[in-house]
């Protein structure tokens, strides 16, 4: 990034200077570089390490990719199940009609974070029965309050004279908050639905514990077995996996954001 | 009796919780074709009672009339499409190009988008912009002068009767401020908005009004006329308080560079030599010739002396840094005159090219005009 070809700052006092510049870009540049470094590492361990015929099994292809769709498939419908559940509820509850509501939601979403993940795991399987659909709606239930609390503070903090001069000129209340209000929020809703992904793929790996797959079972059983070559290379993809979701959140934060913000 | 368009009947405001009415029986009747200024201190309701007419504060008592139809209890949405609204702040759409920012009420009516094309083109330049330039630019990009512009043009998409407007050129610097008010009053005189105008300043309430409204505590009318009548008349001790000291310069503002004879100065149009302007500053028997650009715009003052210290003729002399418009108040023209570097202010036509000089003298002729009327007014009174 040279300062010579950077584009004229913007007329407002929006300019990044050197530091912001770069935390702008670090998305961008850090993540795919641990990515790289942990692949490279997990591939060389593969290449170079003795690999007994256990470690083999425990990390074949017909072993190791139903466990990483699993695990995909629990990261996505978990979150797409926060969305479903969380945008609407932060718009509900910055209506000002149901305000009252915002106090009760947010300590359910609070209480949903501060159980202990594998209590709340265990818990839902005793209510609902173990597999991987208790698993999804238990990580739901985990990452409702970033993208809750990213909708709040991202309608929170649109401008009130933007709306004021909206509904001044006719906008109604549903238009005002469909064509203003949600699109200026967008970056900090995408912000919260990042961090709610981050995390289901970080709880996706304990889904093993009620039946529901993913790539905790490798990690697992190269516990079990004591094989330390297949828990680095599966703990290994997971935290790969996780940078280049990160990523690819950092990219559609970076692209969905409207323009002229 | 011109047409009352807006008409409030008793209108009144009691928020919720509370037992003063921050409006209480507000009657008040707004002309067609008219600059109604409302103006008070902070406090006063002023603001409350512009929201009160389009209906961004429900009233709690009264009714408000609009051309005639009882619009106390119609769909508010409806109603404001048909009034323009804008605010100090602007609230120009971030996420929106200027041109969809305009296009705002002509969409929500359903216009065609040829028709919204060409009005959105229309209205950017009526405003003082380049549609080629701005039309997809978005509003960071614009400067506070551009963005108000911008917020004025967006009020007026679908041609509404009536303006609302809430200190509409308050977060301006005082130049910026100074053309957006002549600009707009030259909008004006082409386009007879109906206009209700919200201020603290009575300057600009001067300026721009055909008539005031000053408003004390709980949008009490403390009185409501031309500004000439209550700068002669101040009707309560309120009102004189507020006009503050000064009363006689205030009348300066009541005054436009375009009414007053304007002085003629040599001027020197460029491309010209220094032998040329030497010989102009002879035959003018004068100390300064203005000189201009090529399009007529006035650039430099420039005297003999300035003329031995330097050959190039665009550094010798002082530049003519302010100039005044015709729609400026001489109250404008005064503050520019002691800005000038010669003491004589520049009047330029609206497209910039010179059209004369306002001079000290006739100012202070024009001074001794008003204080000799107010000191026969008040020993008519005592």
């Amino acid at each position: 990034m040279t300062a010579g070809i950077a584009p004229p700052p913007p007329a407002t006092e929006e300019g990044l200077g050197f530091v912001g510049a770069v935390r702008d870009k670090i998305d961008l540049i850090v993540t795919p570089t641990f990515f790289v470094i942990l692949a490279a590492a997990v591939g060389a361990v593969w290449t170079y390490s003795d690999i007994d015929s256990t470690t083999a099994r425990i990390l074949s292809w017909d072993n190791l990719l139903p466990n990483i769709t699993d695990h995909l498939v629990m990261t996505f419908w978990s979150t797409v199940l926060v969305v479903a559940f969380a945008i609407p509820l932060g718009i509900f509850i910055t209506r000002p009609r149901f305000k009252g509501f915002a106090g009760p939601i947010l300590t359910f979403a609070n209480s949903g974070q501060a159980i202990p993940a594998f209590g709340l795991l265990v818990i839902f399987a005793g209510a609902f029965g173990r597999g991987q659909q208790t698993a999804i709606f238990a990580f739901t239930v985990f990452a409702l309050l970033p993208v809750l609390r990213n909708t709040m503070v991202g309608l929170q903090q649109v401008d009130q004279s933007v709306i004021e001069a909206g509904r001044g000129m006719g906008l109604s209340k549903r238009q005002a908050l469909i064509g203003i209000e949600l699109p200026l929020a967008v970056p900090v809703i995408l912000a919260g639905v990042r961090t709610a992904l981050v995390i289901n793929v970080g709880m996706a790996t304990l889904a093993f514990l009620i039946g529901g797959g993913g790539l905790g079972e490798p990690i697992y059983a190269g516990l079990q077995l004591n094989r330390p070559t297949a828990v680095f290379i599966s703990g290994g993809m997971v935290a790969a996996l996780a940078l280049l979701i990160d990523f690819i959140a950092a990219l559609a934060e970076r692209y969905l954001k409207p323009k002229g913000i | 009796m011109p047409e009352a368009l807006i008409k409030l009947e008793k209108v009144s405001k009691t928020y919720p919780g509370t037992q003063i009415p921050a409006v209480a029986e507000l009657d008040l009747e707004i002309y067609k074709g008219e600059i109604l200024v409302l103006v008070g201190p902070s406090g006063c309701g002023k603001s409350t009672t512009l929201r009160l007419i389009n209906r961004m504060i429900e009233p709690t008592g009264g009714r408000i009339y609009f051309e005639g139809e009882d619009v106390t209890d119609v769909n508010p949405d409806q109603l404001r499409r048909k009034i323009g609204y804008v605010i100090q702040q602007i609230g120009l759409f971030p996420h929106r190009t200027i041109a969809e920012n305009i296009a705002t009420v002509p969409q929500l009516l359903g216009w065609d988008k040829a028709a919204i094309d060409a009005r959105v083109d229309e209205l950017i330049e009526t405003v003082g912009l380049d549609p080629k330039i701005h039309r997809d630019r978005y509003p960071k990009e614009l400067s506070g002068g551009q963005a108000q512009r911008v917020g004025v043009a967006r009020a007026m998409g679908a041609d509404p009767d009536v303006l609302l407007m809430d200190e509409p050129f308050g977060a301006v610097d005082p130049i910026t401020r100074d053309r957006l008010q002549n600009e707009f009053l030259r909008l004006q005189q082409e386009l007879h908005k109906t206009i209700v105008f919200v201020t603290h300043d009575i300057d600009e309430a001067i300026k721009m009004g055909d008539r005031i409204a000053i408003l004390q505590e709980q949008s009490v009318i403390a009185q409501h006329d031309t500004p000439e009548r209550i700068l002669a008349h101040p009707k309560t001790k309120f009102v004189e308080d507020f006009l503050g000291s000064g009363a006689t310069l205030k009348g300066l503002n009541l005054m436009r560079a375009g009414e007053v004879e304007l002085d003629d100065v040599t001027t020197i149009q460029a491309p010209t030599s220094r032998d040329a302007v030497l010989k102009a500053i002879e035959s003018s028997g004068g100390q300064w010739v203005l000189m201009l650009d090529e399009k007529g715009i006035p650039k430099r003052w420039l005297d003999r002396r300035s003329l031995d210290t330097t050959d190039s003729l665009d550094q010798a002399g002082k530049a003519v840094q302010v100039t005044v418009e015709p729609e400026d108040t001489l109250r404008d023209a005064l503050e520019k005159m002691l800005q000038s570097a010669v003491g004589t202010a520049c009047c330029v036509n609206p497209d910039g090219s010179y059209r004369g000089v306002v001079r000290v003298e006739t100012l202070v002729a024009l001074i001794d005009q008003l204080q000799t009327a107010e000191r026969d007014r008040q020993a008519a009174m005592s």
